[in-house]
């Protein structure tokens, strides 16, 4: 897994400085969720929504690494005529729902859910939010619904890395105490570090007690690269070439 | 024609593929789909955004799903869901507005589909279903069971008193003649406006012939080009403001030809209406003239 893990982040770094894109700090806070979801988790059958489409680009480096998506594609990110959005399309491969706009994920994972329980399908719904989106209306109103009708079989997982767009969560909209809100909107709630595999792992394996189940995993953004972890200017930035150079070697460094 | 909606999902639902999704309304109207499939229809609250993800979401797995409402919180109030979930990904979702036009008169402007068409035709997956008739409606829906994909369904909070069904055939920018006159003068009309522009034949264009446009899109401009072209007169009716509706829709479709068609435009009036009244009241004071 570490391998994956860092051929994950090494790509992250180089396209984002090829593509001179933006997002790099949202896609480095979920490389291990992406990761144990795609290589342990998911199921043929099941259903995965990345509702932070801006953090696209983790995704493609994930279908790469699952030989889902060419190299070719996978470098084609932040071109002309690519298929590869900085916000996720799903007319590429193993991509089941654009999203981009926040707020969209969670009630399309409502409803793909709900087919599911109503026909006794035994499909799971996977769905990734950012910690930004629990400032969206939709969220709660997905959350009243998905609990009222008790939909087992939807998985939320919230990448709670404290800092969205222009600040801190906590000085933008404060969601805290973001556990007791879930739970009294009738949702099972469990607290993972999100960059612990493990942990990830067993958070999602549990099984769901007749309502949908959120994992609120505690992440960095920025993850293991020092200089752009916990700073929201690296919301925006993409790393020069020097920057990306020394990021390149901290995680030669990390998983050596 | 909400009722005859609900009996006829009924009917083509016979796969049971058919999801009806509605946001707290519909009381009185939609029981009969409910007692016939109770596990298919599910109310989704005061929540209209997260009712529309969630009719994409449903779509998504190969269901079609009608999502039943008054125009404005099915248009406007989650206009960014119909645009990214349902009308970029093709998903077969049909939204139903009740209450087409003024139909709402007395529930004020904040109820009054008027500016519905404007945002539904300007997405280019959309197909506008907008019966005047029983006869369309009921055609419009084996079509759109037939091809489910994006569709806004705009029909009249009453029922009409159409009598026996006529099989007819509709299609995108298709045109239905319903009086025969003059072969080069029409009267167009889309929508629940028919006996409106009955009236108005009746005053002002005796020898027109009427016609109806129940089915129409972005996509369908090119064929509707070819009809224009037949006519050396034509004069829209509809119950929408002038900006962005039907009669603006049919002189786009001319837009950069040589077609010397005379198009005109009769609509309500573009204002926002702050007095309540009946239908036949407002349609009488702002409607068209």
């Amino acid at each position: 897994m570490n391998k994956i893990l860092k051929n994950i982040r090494v790509n992250i770094l180089n396209l984002t400085y090829k593509a001179k894109s933006s997002h790099i700090g949202s896609c480095l806070s979920i490389v291990e969720i992406l990761t144990i979801l795609y290589f342990k988790i998911l199921k043929k059958k099941d259903k995965f929504i990345l509702s932070k489409g801006h953090a696209a680009l983790a995704l493609y480096c994930i279908l790469f690494e699952k030989k889902i998506i060419s190299l070719k594609i996978l470098n084609s990110f932040g071109t002309n005529k690519t298929v590869l959005m900085n916000h996720l399309s799903h007319k590429v491969n193993g991509v089941q729902f654009s999203t981009g706009s926040l707020g969209h994920g969670l009630p399309v994972a409502v409803g793909k859910a709900l087919k599911f329980k109503v026909n006794k399908e035994s499909n799971k719904v996977f769905v990734l939010l950012s910690d930004g989106e629990m400032n969206e209306g939709t969220t709660w109103e997905s959350l009243l619904f998905a609990s009222h009708h008790k939909l087992d079989n939807l998985n939320i997982i919230i990448d709670y890395n404290k800092i969205q767009s222009m600040d801190f969560v906590k000085k933008v909209i404060n969601i805290e105490p973001l556990k007791s809100k879930l739970l009294s909107f009738g949702c099972d709630v469990i607290q993972v570090n999100g960059h612990n595999l493990l942990a990830l792992n067993k958070a999602l394996i549990k099984k769901n007690k007749n309502k949908p189940k959120v994992i609120i995993a505690n992440t960095v953004k920025g993850k293991g690269i020092s200089f752009m972890e916990n700073n929201n200017l690296w919301h925006y930035r993409n790393p020069n070439l020097q920057e990306l150079n020394i990021a390149l070697k901290e995680i030669e460094k990390k998983y050596a | 024609m909400r009722k005859l909606l609900i009996k006829e999902l009924i009917k083509i639902n016979k796969n049971k593929k058919i999801y009806l999704i509605i946001n707290d309304l519909g009381f009185n109207v939609v029981e009969p789909f409910k007692k016939k499939f109770p596990d298919r229809i599910f109310n989704a609250g005061v929540s209209e955004q997260n009712m529309m993800g969630m009719a994409a979401g449903i779509a998504s797995e190969k269901c079609n799903v009608f999502v039943y409402s008054i125009a404005n919180f099915s248009t406007f109030r989650c206009a960014e869901q119909i645009r990214n979930d349902i009308d970029y990904h093709k998903l077969p979702v049909t939204i139903v507005s009740v209450g087409a036009g003024l139909g709402y008169g007395n529930l004020g402007y904040t109820h009054h589909a008027l500016q519905d068409y404007a945002l539904m035709r300007s997405f280019p997956n959309m197909l506008i279903l907008s019966p005047g008739n029983n006869n369309e409606l009921i055609s419009l829906l084996n079509f759109i069971n037939k091809n489910p994909q994006p569709s806004y369904l705009r029909i009249d909070k009453n029922e009409h008193k159409d009598t026996k069904f006529k099989k007819i055939t509709i299609t995108p920018g298709k045109i239905i003649k319903l009086i025969n006159g003059n072969k080069k003068k029409i009267i167009l009309t889309t929508g629940n406006v028919q006996s409106l522009a009955k009236k108005m034949m009746y005053k002002k264009y005796k020898n027109y012939s009427l016609y109806s446009m129940p089915m129409w899109s972005m996509k369908s401009k090119n064929k509707v080009k070819k009809m224009i072209k037949n006519f050396d007169e034509i004069i829209t009716i509809e119950n929408h403001f002038h900006d962005c509706g039907f009669g603006s829709w049919l002189k786009e479709c001319v837009n950069e030809t040589n077609i010397k068609t005379i198009i005109k435009s009769k609509y309500i009036k573009n204002n926002v209406i702050n007095e309540v009244g009946s239908e036949e009241y407002l349609l009488k004071k702002y409607g068209p003239k």
